[in-house]
């Protein structure tokens, strides 16, 4: 069978090609972004015509994802961990809802936070919202489940959370397909109230979903993908969730660990299966890549029975993702001694490109700290949150999207002047327009930058929902105009930009300040990708 | 047979290249392979590692363990000594002599690979240099990968297949500029040998 070499991203992209599905949505960011643009790219999906334009954020990417399913098609929505904060209104009672056409939420985690905030585990949600979790081990893994998950989504009326790492996320292995399968019909939920969530309904749906619990389980016994593995040495029991196992085995090469293993791969927890583990070893081990979940879940509150060690008690690292060095010290495995670095190595932070606007932008608005001080700019998620290095050292805080915006309001009513927000095209039309709502509202002393580089630039270029109509969104939400700017972000703007930002600044009332020149990275992919399409 | 290769460079040296013309040698070969990239955030000019791992039976971790890599490939001098701690004691470096500087406080090196190159098996390229003089200053990479093709257990055909399926779609020429900047760092190697 022909192999395809794909990253565990492209893995899940194609396998939802090929499960039929007839829609992705999605907002970008690492690592999941690679899924839709993999789909956007991809000559099938783009024959069939499955959407798979951007949303706005991650909210309306599943709120949109599940308008399908209700129209009966099957539907992806992809995100990165810190995304499903944003769309945890929609997922929590989606999965009250359940689904019509089959629904998978893909959700990529970011342990050791390589380009996130935090190392938050989605699993926590998934069990939050009771509904199916799938966690694959490897590509194929990611491949066949995904496959799967929109199959068991119809079968058990819910939506399934695909649930990935950025290790397998980044990661390319050889994958084999399956047959691609034909999308569904258009056709109506059988249920009439079955996405009416008044509370009288809701109630009885509410109450479904917990009916369903059981048979959750039960399945999860079942599955292919929840594996008990017989070993002789009864001291020790071990559990690995996903990519954990590969950890583990990677110290047992020729496939002999003499241990038990449980390998989870679907959730809600197989009870028998790891009752049984329990009941044949004196002591269990739990390995798994993100928060202490299942060790939590299967720990001693009263210290009264088997003992479970993991992350909790030291035997792993309490954060970061794991390798298989962790696996092999909890083991006690003996390992060589490796060669350590010379220590005169430097590190080398990310920097912003040559020729970034927002170097321009930061220069400018650092005369303007100089003067009234620091402490006072509230910054956003983008490339610009690199303004908190040196050499600018310009910014103060970096929370979630759209936060620059808000926090420097409540900074604001706390009495704090003058205050500025930095926030990029992309993320002020992800989570900024409501924010400048409530300033607008309450006539706040606030100046807000938005450096718009008409693109989503962090993640690699793709477009925004602003499409240079910044000055617009921001008039329709009642800034008046003569407090609209803009100005270009270049050098030799420079004494203009500083003077720009003075001006607005002694206005007491919603300032909004637009320095727009495109990412220069956008620039280089759109050019290449004309060069590449000229020559076909 | 296997060869776990730690690929180390700084974000837009375009490491990925080399990854993706071993990754397609190993496919053509059936070999197995996992090979693990930095995306996000540290693609703007910061470290970048891939950790690449072939062999001819099922591989587990996507992650090589530390002391356990054949070679450390790297574009760039520091970087190739950022990640020693991954090297096998039988292990090789090759690393490019060309310096990325893009930070402050950049070490002087000279001592510390004069010291190395006692332990361990070093080769050192000057591979931008050997690229210009091969004719395509943008083909680095691939006689980067030409200088460690001794250390890797895949037959030399089966790579320049594999730069060839990369390369394909950018015509004939692009094809075969890489292809001989690829002999030409292994030239360099060998005579070192």
């Amino acid at each position: 069978m022909q192999k395809s070499l794909l990253l565990g991203v492209e893995a899940i992209g194609q396998a939802a090609i090929d499960a039929g599905i007839s829609g992705v949505y999605a907002y970008p960011g690492t690592p999941s972004t690679e899924i839709t643009e993999y789909i956007q790219n991809n000559k099938l999906a783009n024959s069939r015509k499955i959407h798979h334009e951007w949303s706005t954020n991650e909210k309306t990417a599943l709120e949109e994802a599940l308008g399908m399913s209700y129209a009966g098609k099957r539907a992806m929505a992809c995100m990165k961990h810190v995304g499903l904060n944003a769309a945890a209104d929609i997922f929590m009672n989606m999965a009250i809802t359940g689904v019509n056409g089959g629904l998978v939420v893909t959700v990529a985690d970011d342990p050791s936070q390589h380009s996130s905030q935090n190392e938050q585990d989605s699993r926590f949600y998934g069990k939050f919202a009771m509904i199916p979790v799938f966690e694959p081990s490897n590509q194929q893994e990611a491949y066949d489940m995904t496959y799967a998950a929109f199959a068991f989504s119809e079968k058990t009326g819910l939506p399934v959370m695909m649930r990935i790492p950025t290790r397998l996320a980044h990661s390319r292995s050889g994958v084999i397909q399956q047959p691609v399968m034909p999308e569904n019909n258009l056709h109506f939920p059988e249920n009439p109230i079955q996405f009416i969530l008044l509370p009288a309904y809701g109630r009885k749906l509410y109450q479904s979903l917990i009916d369903k619990q059981d048979w959750m389980v039960e399945l999860s016994e079942e599955s292919t993908y929840n594996n008990y593995f017989e070993g002789k040495d009864k001291s020790l029991g071990i559990v690995c969730c996903g990519i954990a196992y590969n950890y583990l085995m990677e110290n047992y090469p020729d496939n002999n660990c003499p241990y038990p293993v449980v390998k989870i791969g679907q959730y809600p927890l197989p009870k028998k299966m790891l009752k049984r583990l329990e009941q044949q070893c004196d002591e269990l081990f739990i390995a798994e890549e993100g928060f202490p979940l299942v060790e939590e879940m299967l720990s001693d509150f009263f210290e009264k029975g088997t003992k479970v060690s993991g992350r909790l008690n030291g035997a792993l690292p309490r954060r970061g993702e794991l390798n298989p060095d962790h696996l092999a010290k909890a083991l006690g495995k003996e390992k060589v001694q490796p060669t350590s670095s010379p220590n005169i190595l430097v590190g080398r932070p990310p920097s912003l490109c040559a020729g970034c606007g927002h170097k321009d932008t930061y220069e400018a608005l650092n005369e303007i700290i100089a003067e009234v001080g620091t402490g006072r700019v509230f910054s956003d998620i983008g490339c610009y949150t690199l303004g908190a290095l040196p050499p600018f050292n310009t910014i103060n805080t970096c929370v979630d999207m759209g936060a620059s915006i808000t926090m420097a309001k409540g900074a604001a009513d706390a009495g704090l002047t003058p205050v500025f927000a930095i926030i990029g095209d992309s993320t002020f039309t992800h989570s900024g327009i409501t924010g400048l709502l409530d300033c607008v509202v309450e006539k706040t002393n606030i100046n807000i930058i938005i450096v718009d580089n008409e693109a989503v630039a962090m993640t690699g270029g793709q477009s925004s929902a602003a499409k240079g109509r910044i000055e617009k969104i921001c008039e329709g939400v009642g800034v008046d105009p003569t407090h609209i700017r803009l100005f270009v972000p270049l050098k030799k703007n420079h004494d203009e930009i500083v003077s720009v930002i003075r001006e607005e600044m002694t206005f007491n009332g919603v300032s909004v300040i637009i320095g727009r020149r495109e990412c220069v990275q956008r620039i280089a992919k759109l050019k290449k990708l004309n060069r590449t399409n000229k020559e076909v | 047979m296997k060869t776990d290769i730690i690929l180390a460079g700084v974000g837009g040296q375009g490491i990925l290249s080399i990854a993706a013309s071993l990754g397609a040698a190993a496919l053509n070969e059936n070999y197995y392979l996992k090979q693990a990239e930095t995306h996000g955030m540290s693609q703007r000019g910061g470290e970048v590692v891939s950790h690449l791992r072939i062999a001819d039976h099922p591989i587990w971790s996507d992650l090589i363990p530390s002391g356990k890599a054949d070679l450390i490939l790297s574009v760039e001098p520091m970087e190739s000594l950022r990640y020693l701690s991954y090297l096998s004691p039988k292990g090789s470096i090759v690393t490019n002599t060309a310096k990325f500087v893009n930070i402050t406080g950049y070490p002087d090196l000279d001592h510390t690979f004069e010291e190395l190159s006692e332990k361990v098996n070093i080769v050192r390229i000057d591979a931008d240099q050997i690229a210009k003089d091969s004719g395509n200053p943008k083909a680095s990479n691939m006689v980067m990968l030409g200088a460690a093709s001794p250390f890797i257990a895949i037959h030399e055909d089966i790579i320049i297949k594999g730069i060839e399926s990369i390369f394909k779609s950018k015509g004939e020429q692009i094809v075969e500029m890489n292809v001989k900047a690829f002999h030409a760092g292994k030239a360099f190697t060998l005579a070192k040998k």
